[in-house]
């Protein structure tokens, strides 16, 4: 019997996957800046070390271009490699072996694997600013040959990083620093979510919201206010957004005719932007609405909290919307908004933080 | 270098460990919102260089930058009011404590990602070269940044162009928290750049004076035209990688070393010289911190009264 009750943060439940993929398969390795540092990766990789050796769990030099080509070149030999980065924008040094080399490897040469996973760090808040807060998904969604997988609960970056680790291709994983602290219902076994199926968060009648990553946490948020004012958002929770879900995704708009997407990213070329391109192109889709989207605007993460209010968009954004499209205007509207007490929360995860990570 | 010069040097110094010192003390009390990577431990090659360096010359950093920008001449008041994210900062709030620029001084910029100001130094470079204009631009790098790549790039190119660049690596043992020894093998850095042909020394912290004769040379060479210089100056940070405290305590340096690199602290042993010099008697100690005790509090007080950027400043600074 499986214990319901076994509740672990999203950090432990990415390091369990890593350990048990380790224990499991011989091949698979695990490198990065701070891997074997007293602070694991966020806690992701605590212990490793201790338990597979040093061959098999690495630190590297800050040589991120070089050693992407390094895992690359091992995947191509037999080798299962992970390789994890702190930053996101640190992993820009390393887009040639990623872009070049291994989105094409199979297509160039054949049926040749290159399993490898890139883990990178995504997230928001304290000050990081420009370089150390960027979330680009979209810039490698883009690219022919990568997945991409961005889990919003434990119990899926777990069995998504299992399945990542399994894939024969490059697959880039992006966790949002806001979510590792987060606790979530997580098997002990060793069990996979399967690569392009996305997850039906909630259940609804009046409109679709399709979230992913972080962003899930904040339409959870929102969801539970409009249900107050008797609007039913249902929530389709992508996990993976490149390959993306469209059946799923189909399915719910043309139940409620109405759709709102959201993402953690800029709003040109970015994934919202696919997603209800994709909808509307569809001659078959059912659709009530004009779809609407909630990004980021287009413009690097400023430091000063004075101003983080107006990049970040959340609850109250994500009501608003919803609320316009499900028909609730004006007076509704205002009341839906005035039932968002809480302080939202636009440099820190919530108030205990200190910083300075 | 008489009494007076040498007073003003152990001055400039004192003078970034203190508002170091400042930062961490206020830090707790969440009004600074930013990342900060301190400097203590480390003031002494950003002072050793600077203070040779002239307005015109250029300096870039990376992501502990304060005692860079400071030495190059940063207004503290804009420094202060950055950390604190306030319109009046030196980025105007949109860059916080890892992305200082001050360029009133030619301090022209920090980033965190690393040996991202590298080739931007190179290139500084390459147009002193192309204008035909006597100055100097300086890049201060940590240890890591001779992992990347960009850097054996940057250097192949400054060296075959005989650039006006003095390559400044330094050398605290760790990125973060990984030692030296699990990133690198065992060799000298500064032998790196002599592969290239570029002149390479490494020098050890001593004191101030010693290590401002010899930066001296080495700026003087460089501007002289002779191409670039590298220097790798072996240092330690006091404080945690990022952040106000102390974290020996996590296991990934031992207190032991530590103690070893306090003890040899170049302020100390500079003040210690000084005193033996009879330049720094009790009186003069005192005033010297009563004057950086002041200007600090003022810096405090002008970050912390400077109003915030306000929404319409966020579209203003995006080029499309």
């Amino acid at each position: 019997m499986p214990d319901l009750n076994r509740k672990i943060k999203y950090s432990e439940a990415v390091g369990e996957a890593i350990s048990q993929c380790m224990e499991k398969d011989p091949a698979v390795f695990i490198i990065g800046e701070g891997v074997t540092d007293p602070k694991g990766t966020f806690g992701t990789t605590l212990g490793l070390r201790k338990k597979f050796g040093k061959e098999r769990v690495m630190d590297m030099p800050v040589a991120e271009n070089a050693v992407t080509g390094i895992i690359i070149g091992a995947a191509i030999a037999g080798m299962r490699p992970i390789m994890t980065h702190q930053r996101m924008d640190f992993m820009l040094y390393s887009m040639d072996p990623i872009v070049n080399t291994a989105a094409k490897w199979k297509f160039i040469f054949g049926d040749r694997p290159v399993p490898i996973v890139i883990r990178a760090m995504i997230g928001r808040g304290w000050g990081q600013g420009a370089q150390h807060s960027q979330n680009l998904q979209a810039l490698f969604a883009h690219v022919p040959g990568l997945k991409v997988v961005m889990p919003a609960t434990a119990y899926d970056a777990k069995g998504l990083l299992v399945s990542s680790i399994e894939d024969d291709g490059p697959v880039i994983f992006l966790e949002h620093r806001w979510l590792h602290s987060m606790v979530d219902y997580v098997p002990k076994k060793l069990y996979r979510v399967p690569l392009g199926k996305c997850r039906k968060v909630r259940t609804g009648t009046d409109l679709t919201i399709v979230s992913h990553s972080y962003m899930t946490v904040e339409a959870v948020k929102a969801a539970a206010i409009l249900e107050k004012e008797g609007i039913s958002a249902e929530i389709v929770d992508l996990r993976t957004i490149k390959p993306i879900d469209w059946p799923a995704i189909n399915r719910s708009v043309n139940k409620t005719g109405k759709l709102l997407v959201l993402d953690s990213a800029w709003k040109t070329a970015g994934i919202a932007a696919e997603i209800i391109a994709s909808v509307v192109e569809n001659k078959g889709t059912k659709i009530k609405k004009f779809p609407q989207r909630i990004t980021f605007p287009d413009m690097p993460a400023p430091t000063t909290r004075a101003l983080t209010k107006f990049f970040y968009p959340g609850v109250r954004e994500i009501v608003g919307k919803a609320a316009e499209l499900a028909g609730a205007g004006g007076e509704k509207k205002k009341r839906l908004l005035s039932r968002i007490k809480t302080e939202i929360f636009c440099d820190v995860p919530d108030n205990s933080f200190t910083g300075p990570f | 270098m008489n009494n007076r010069e040498r007073l003003n040097l152990y001055f400039q110094a004192l003078r970034i460990r203190k508002i170091e010192e400042a930062i961490a003390a206020h830090y707790p009390e969440r009004e600074m919102r930013c990342p900060v990577h301190l400097s203590i431990g480390q003031e002494a090659s950003a002072v050793a260089v600077c203070e040779n360096l002239k307005l015109s010359d250029y300096v870039f950093s990376n992501h502990r930058c304060h005692a860079h920008y400071l030495a190059k001449g940063g207004s503290l008041n804009a420094m202060m009011a950055e950390i604190y994210g306030k319109a009046s900062g030196c980025s105007h709030g949109f860059g916080g404590s890892m992305h200082l620029t001050g360029t009133a001084a030619g301090f022209m910029g920090a980033v965190p990602i690393v040996a991202a100001t590298i080739p931007l130094a190179v290139g500084a470079a390459l147009k002193f070269k192309i204008k035909k204009e006597n100055r100097v631009s300086v890049v201060f790098f940590g240890d890591a940044a001779v992992e990347e790549g960009i850097f054996y790039e940057s250097a192949n190119f400054a060296s075959l162009h005989k650039l006006p660049v003095l390559f400044v690596c330094e050398n605290n043992l760790y990125s973060v928290y990984t030692p030296l020894r699990e990133r690198q093998p065992e060799r000298e850095i500064y032998r790196l750049a002599e592969s290239h042909n570029i002149e390479s020394v490494q020098l050890r912290e001593k004191d101030l004076f010693y290590l401002y004769g010899m930066m001296g040379g080495l700026v003087r060479k460089v501007r002289a035209g002779g191409g670039p210089l590298f220097v790798e100056v072996l240092t330690y940070r006091w404080l945690e990688h990022c952040g106000p405290n102390l974290d020996n305590k996590l296991g990934y340096r031992c207190e032991e070393e530590f103690l070893k690199w306090k003890k040899k602290d170049p302020l100390a042993r500079s003040a210690e010289l000084l005193r033996g010099a009879g330049v720094l008697d009790k009186n003069t100690a005192e005033k010297l911190n009563k004057k950086i005790d002041l200007e600090i509090e003022q810096a405090l007080e002008f970050a912390r009264k400077s109003p915030f950027p306000v929404k319409k400043d966020l579209s203003k600074r995006v080029y499309a």
